[in-house]
C-alpha cells in the first residue's frame, strides 16, 4: 500500500457516521461557534502522516535527544554556558512555556474529540501526541539546570499561582474554554504559524549563542514537529474559509483576537531578547521587524484573496516595538522580590547595545531609571516597588505600557459592564473584553485575588509562601546564590572561565 | 453578545465584586509621568477612608519610593477621576468623592518632572 492509501485508509476508514445517537449529539461542539462545514473530507493534512510512520520518526528523534542530554549532564555542560545570569531565561521557560505545551496536549485531544471529521481528529491527536512530548524533553533537559540553580523547583505549582505566570496561564486557558474552531485557530493559526518563530527563534537561537547546548537540542527536536503544527494551522484556516463565506467574519475575529492576545504574551520573550541574554541574538524590535511585519505582512498579503485583512491593531504593535522590553524588565525589576527569576540592571556593554539597538527611544526614555536604580544598588539601596500593580483585566499584565504616541503615559482604557468597571492596558484587549465579556468577568486577577484573601495570607512573605517560591530564587541577580555559585564554580573550573 | 457559549445565556460569575474583598473596596492610583513605578498601583480601602487621609496615610509613604515623592506639592496637584479632571472633597470620604470601587485615580503633578527631568 501506497503512504497515500495508508493515510486515506487511517482518515477515512476510521470514521462512521453514528446511529444510535445523532452527529449533532455526540460532536455538539463543531457548531455553535457558527462555523459552517458542508464538506469534512475537503480537510487535508498535506503530511498524510500514518500511525507507523509517526511512531518511527519520533522514536528516531527521541533516541538522539537523549543521547545528547546524556552527554550534556555527563560533562557538566551546565557550566558551559556564557553566564548563570542566563539562565533565568530557561527559568522563565521551564514556569511559563513547558506547561503550556502540556496545556496544547489537552487542547489538542479535546479538539481533536469535538471535531467530526476523521482527518481532521486524527491530525489533532499527533498534535497532542506531540505536545505531551515537547512538555517532556523540556523538563527532562531543565531538570539538569535544577539541580545548580534556584527557581526551577515547583515550576508547575508556580504556573497556577505566581502573579505573572497567569499570563501565559490564562492566555491558554482562553483558548481551552472556546470552542474547537476557535482554539485551532488560536494556537495552529495564530501562534504556531503567525507568531512561534519569535518565541522559538528567541529562545533556540538564545541558546546556541549562549552556549546552552541541551536546549538547542530539545529545539531541534520540536522543530520538526512544529513545522507540521504551523501547515495545519494555516491550511485549517484555509479549509475553514473556502468552506463557507459565514465563515469570514467569525475567523477575522479570531485572527484579531489571538493576534492581540499572542502578542501581549510575547512581552516576556522580548524582555527576555534584550535583557536576559548575556550574548545577544537581535534585538526583539529587529525580530518583530523579521517575523511579524515582514513574514507576517507577507502571510497576510497572501490571504487577502479570501478576504482576510491584516489582524487588528498591528499598528500599535509596531509602534510599540521600541519600548516593549524595556517595559517589561522594568515591571520585573519593580516586583523582583516576588519572582522566580533574578533581575539586574545591565552591564555598560549592554546598555551600549540596547542604546545601539534603540537609538530613538532608550537613552530618553528607559536609561534614566535603569541609571537611578544602579545607583540605588550600589549605595547598598537595591530598588524595589512598594506596593501592587493594577493589572489589565484580558491579558493580566501590569498596566505599564503606553498611550499610542505618548510613550511617557500609561495607556488606560476602561469599560462598565452591568454596573462594574473594567480596566485594561489597550484597545486591543479592551475590544476583547467587549466581545465576550461574560467571560473575562471570571479572570482571576493575582493581585485581587491577594486582597480577597485567597493566597496564603495578608502579606508578602505569607503569599511567596502560597506561591512556593524560596527567598533565594528571588531578587536582584548581583545578591543570588545563583551568581555566588557561579563564580565559585567557573574559578574552580578552567574549562568553563 | 455577552459571550459565545454552548450553553445557552451562559452567565460568568464576576469574580471582583465589592464584597469579596472584606470590608474595603479597590481604588486604582496612578501618579502620571511617572515611569519609575511600573504601572499604577491596585490599593485596597476602607470606603469611609477621608481623601485627605488617603493622600497622607497611603499615597504620600508609597511615593515617598520616588526620590521626587517627598517634594510633591500637594496644593497645586490635580486629579483625575476615571480619566476625567476632578476637584476632591479632602474631608469628605472616598465614596463622597465618587471614588467607589474599582475607579482609577490619577495625580498630575507639574514639577518635579521624573527622574532628570525625563517623566521616569
Ligand atoms: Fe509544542
Ligand atoms: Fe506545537
Ligand atoms: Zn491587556
Amino acid at each position: 500500500m501506497s503512504i497515500k492509501e495508508k493515510y486515506a485508509l487511517l482518515t477515512r476508514d476510521l470514521g462512521w457516521d453514528t446511529t444510535y445517537q445523532s452527529m449533532d449529539a455526540v460532536f455538539p461542539q463543531d457548531k455553535f461557534e457558527g462555523i459552517v462545514i458542508h464538506n469534512w473530507d475537503g480537510w487535508e493534512d498535506p503530511f498524510r502522516m500514518t500511525m507507523d510512520a509517526y511512531w518511527k520518526f519520533q522514536s528516531e528523534k527521541e533516541r538522539k535527544l537523549y543521547a545528547i542530554i546524556d552527554a550534556f549532564q555527563q560533562n557538566n555542560g551546565q557550566l558551559n554556558v556564557t553566564d548563570a545570569r542566563y539562565v533565568n531565561a530557561l527559568k522563565l521557560f521551564l514556569t511559563g512555556v513547558s506547561p503550556l505545551e502540556y496545556a496544547a496536549h489537552r487542547g489538542f485531544a479535546m479538539a481533536g474529540r469535538n471535531l467530526r471529521g476523521a482527518g481532521a481528529r486524527v491530525a489533532c491527536q499527533m498534535q497532542s501526541v506531540d505536545e505531551l512530548r515537547h512538555c517532556q524533553t523540556q523538563v527532562h533537559t531543565i531538570s539538569q539546570y535544577n539541580k545548580f540553580f534556584n527557581g526551577f523547583e515547583d515550576w508547575t505549582h508556580m504556573h497556577d499561582r505566581l502573579w505573572y505566570l497567569s499570563v501565559p496561564k490564562s492566555y491558554f486557558e482562553d483558548a481551552m474554554t472556546a470552542g474547537p474552531f476557535e482554539f485551532i485557530t488560536a494556537i495552529s493559526f495564530s501562534f504556531e504559524y503567525v507568531l512561534t518563530n519569535l518565541l522559538f527563534m528567541p529562545f533556540m537561537s538564545g541558546a546556541a549563542f549562549n552556549g546552552d547546548m541541551a536546549t538547542v537540542t530539545f529545539g531541534f527536536s520540536a522543530q520538526s514537529d512544529e513545522s507540521r503544527h504551523m501547515t495545519l494551522g494555516l491550511e485549517v484556516v484555509k479549509f475553514m474559509l473556502e468552506q463557507d463565506p459565514a465563515n469570514l467574519p467569525i475567523i477575522q475575529k479570531w485572527v484579531d483576537k489571538w493576534f492581540w492576545r499572542g502578542y501581549r504574551l510575547l512581552t516576556l520573550v522580548a524582555m527576555m531578547m534584550d535583557y536576559m541574554l548575556p550574548k545577544k541574538v537581535m534585538s526583539w524590535k529587529e525580530a518583530w521587524e523579521m517575523y511579524f511585519e515582514q513574514n507576517g505582512g507577507a502571510l497576510f498579503a497572501d490571504l487577502a484573496r479570501y478576504g482576510v485583512r491584516m489582524p487588528k491593531y498591528h499598528e500599535q504593535a509596531a509602534q510599540e516595538k521600541d519600548h516593549l522590553s524595556h517595559i517589561a524588565w522594568s515591571i520585573f525589576y519593580n516586583f523582583n522580590h516576588a519572582a522566580a527569576i533574578h533581575t539586574w540592571v545591565p552591564e555598560e556593554n549592554e546598555l551600549d547595545w540596547l542604546k545601539a539597538q534603540y537609538p530613538d527611544t532608550f537613552e530618553e526614555h528607559h536609561l534614566p531609571h535603569l541609571r537611578y536604580w544602579q545607583e540605588q544598588h550600589k549605595a547598598g539601596k537595591r530598588w524595589t516597588n512598594p506596593g501592587l500593580p493594577m493589572l489589565c483585566q484580558l491579558c493580566q499584565v501590569p498596566m505599564a505600557f503606553r498611550e499610542p504616541g505618548d510613550p511617557t503615559q500609561v495607556c488606560y482604557r476602561e469599560v462598565k459592564y452591568e454596573g462594574e468597571n473594567y480596566h485594561f492596558c489597550s484597545d486591543g484587549c479592551c475590544d476583547i473584553f467587549k466581545n465576550e465579556p461574560e467571560k473575562y468577568v471570571q479572570a482571576w486577577l493575582p493581585v485581587h485575588q491577594i486582597f480577597q484573601g485567597n493566597c496564603g495570607g495578608p502579606t508578602l512573605p505569607e503569599v511567596l509562601d502560597w506561591y512556593h517560591l524560596k527567598p533565594e530564587a528571588a531578587g536582584d541577580y548581583a545578591d543570588s546564590a545563583d551568581r555566588a555559585n557561579w563564580e565559585r564554580w567557573t574559578n574552580d573550573n578552567p574549562k568553563a572561565a | 453578545m455577552p459571550v459565545i457559549a454552548l450553553a445557552p445565556d451562559y452567565r460568568g460569575e464576576v469574580r471582583d465584586r465589592v464584597e469579596n474583598f472584606h470590608g474595603n473596596q479597590l481604588v486604582y492610583f496612578g501618579w502620571d509621568r511617572r515611569m519609575l513605578f511600573c504601572s499604577p498601583f491596585t490599593l485596597p480601602l476602607p470606603p469611609d477612608m477621608p481623601f485627605k487621609t488617603l493622600v497622607s496615610d497611603v499615597l504620600t509613604p508609597l511615593l515617598a519610593a520616588h526620590p521626587e515623592g517627598a517634594s510633591i506639592d500637594w496644593s497645586t496637584a490635580t486629579w483625575l477621576r476615571a480619566g476625567q479632571p476632578f476637584v476632591p472633597e479632602p474631608e469628605a470620604s472616598l465614596v463622597a468623592n465618587g471614588l467607589g470601587h474599582k475607579t482609577v485615580l490619577r495625580l498630575q503633578t507639574p514639577q518635579p518632572a521624573g527622574v532628570g527631568g525625563s517623566g521616569n
